[in-house]
């Protein structure tokens, strides 16, 4: 087997099993029939949605992070808390690191893979080539998923709320709604991302400054054998 | 739709596969054409970096325990609570439906993360045909949710950071972190580690 046939083979990242590439209309869904993961599940206009969503979730961060958040006033006394002070609550003495860490895992990780997911769209969208190290770059993006924690944030902004809620009034502002916004965004990017195509335009377009695909290369042509194994 | 038939896997037709892309690959290539990724056919070491992380995981979740996560000074009283008196108190205000949160996020999940990873190692290193109680299904299901699932117990740790930037009124009430907090979020990420570094594709093979 040379490498075009392989190129038209995948394996489920979950549990190995080998499939060829079935022909889907976008919208369908190919799932592993071992496991049940995932595997393949084609948009319409896949780059600019996810491009349009990653910009406007970027946008929302920088509301979310630099606004007011929220607004605490007890017995004629005010306080006033933004997302930075949040992250800045540990950051005396020892627990300077955990500043770090939250820092890291509510606002750098999400724009990092937000930023990354747009470098790798970005010079795709109208069908051009890749810019370098696309392909890592998407990897990474993928790879951060799980320590992208703005919605985990979230739910301890209510937990939190409600914690409070006897000892004084909240009342909250501009980056509180920007970040309801930004987890609603995201998760809609997260779950409406077309990965096979992103993969297979990186591989196909690479070094090809048109982006124009060679017949051996046309995306499932030469596949008939639809949801079949290998 | 679900692709057919009982698959047959790319180690077993001698390939390899990418686990960031799902790319196929011949033996001989060592990383991925589209994404980069180093290639393995099975991560090498799982289960050691599996248990390594998970006892790392173990060691910083007692402290996380023991000591306070959240110190409180009012006027009338000065406190410090650690996460399960932090739940006991939610509950005690009538606030039950964010203690039943905070309950699974802080203590139920981490206990059966604990469980559920060691399980999974464990019945993966035994050999032969004795694979446990579960399935392969249930074995690939329970690592998908603790896979999932981990990442939400860090919602005390921002719990403790927006109570402690939001209420400084500095004569009346102050609430400032407990060191319990670090090792907490220590604990998460370790076990977090601990599920990403267990190659699932260990679970379906025969040997």
């Amino acid at each position: 087997m040379d490498d075009s046939d392989l190129a038209r083979l995948r394996a489920c990242p979950h549990c190995d099993a080998l499939y060829r590439l079935p022909e889907l209309a976008p919208r369908e869904r190919a799932d592993c029939a071992r496991c049940g993961a995932t595997l393949i599940a084609p948009q319409v206009r896949a780059f600019s949605r996810s491009f349009a969503l990653a910009i406007t979730a970027l946008i929302l961060m920088a509301g979310a992070v630099f606004g007011p958040f929220l607004d605490l006033s007890t017995a004629g006394m005010q306080s006033r808390a933004s997302v930075l002070d949040a992250i800045e609550a540990f950051s005396d003495g020892v627990m300077f690191p955990l500043s770090l860490a939250v820092g890291a895992l509510i606002v750098v990780i999400p724009a990092l893979r937000l930023a990354l997911i747009a470098y790798t769209l970005g010079p795709m969208l109208r069908g051009g080539a890749p810019w370098p190290r696309a392909g890592q770059a998407f990897r990474l993006a993928e790879q951060l998923k799980p320590w992208s924690m703005a919605e985990i944030f979230l739910i301890g902004v209510a937990v939190a709320l409600v914690k409070v809620a006897g000892l004084a009034t909240v009342h909250p502002g501009i980056a509180f709604w920007a970040l309801c916004l930004l987890v609603l965004v995201t998760v809609l990017q997260d779950t409406s991302m077309d990965k096979e195509t992103v993969w297979h335009a990186i591989e196909t377009r690479r070094g090809k400054p048109d982006g124009s695909f060679g017949a051996a290369e046309r995306p499932t042509a030469a596949t008939p054998a639809m949801a079949k194994r290998a | 739709m679900t692709l057919h038939a009982a698959p047959g896997t790319a180690r077993a037709a001698g390939l390899v596969a990418c686990r960031s892309c799902g790319r196929v690959y011949g033996p001989d290539r060592d990383s991925c054409l589209r994404c980069g990724a180093a290639l393995h056919s099975r991560m090498p070491g799982s289960l050691q970096r599996v248990w390594a992380w998970w006892f790392a995981g173990l060691i910083v979740y007692i402290p996380a325990n023991i000591y306070p996560m959240l110190i409180t000074r009012t006027i009338a009283y000065d406190s410090e609570a650690t996460i399960l008196a932090g739940v006991v108190e939610l509950a005690g205000h009538g606030d039950y439906g964010v203690a039943g949160i905070v309950f699974f996020a802080s203590i139920m999940i981490p206990l059966s993360k604990f469980i559920a990873i060691a399980y999974l190692a464990l019945s993966i290193g035994r050999s032969g045909g004795a694979r446990g109680a579960m399935d392969e299904h249930r074995q690939h299901r329970l690592h998908t949710v603790v896979e999932f699932i981990g990442r939400w117990s860090m919602i005390d740790v921002f719990v403790v950071a927006i109570l402690a930037s939001l209420v400084q009124f500095d004569a009346i009430a102050t609430i400032n972190p407990g060191i319990a907090a670090v090792s907490f979020a220590l604990s998460v990420a370790f076990t977090m580690l601990s599920a990403q570094s267990f190659d699932p594709r260990l679970i379906w093979d025969e040997d």
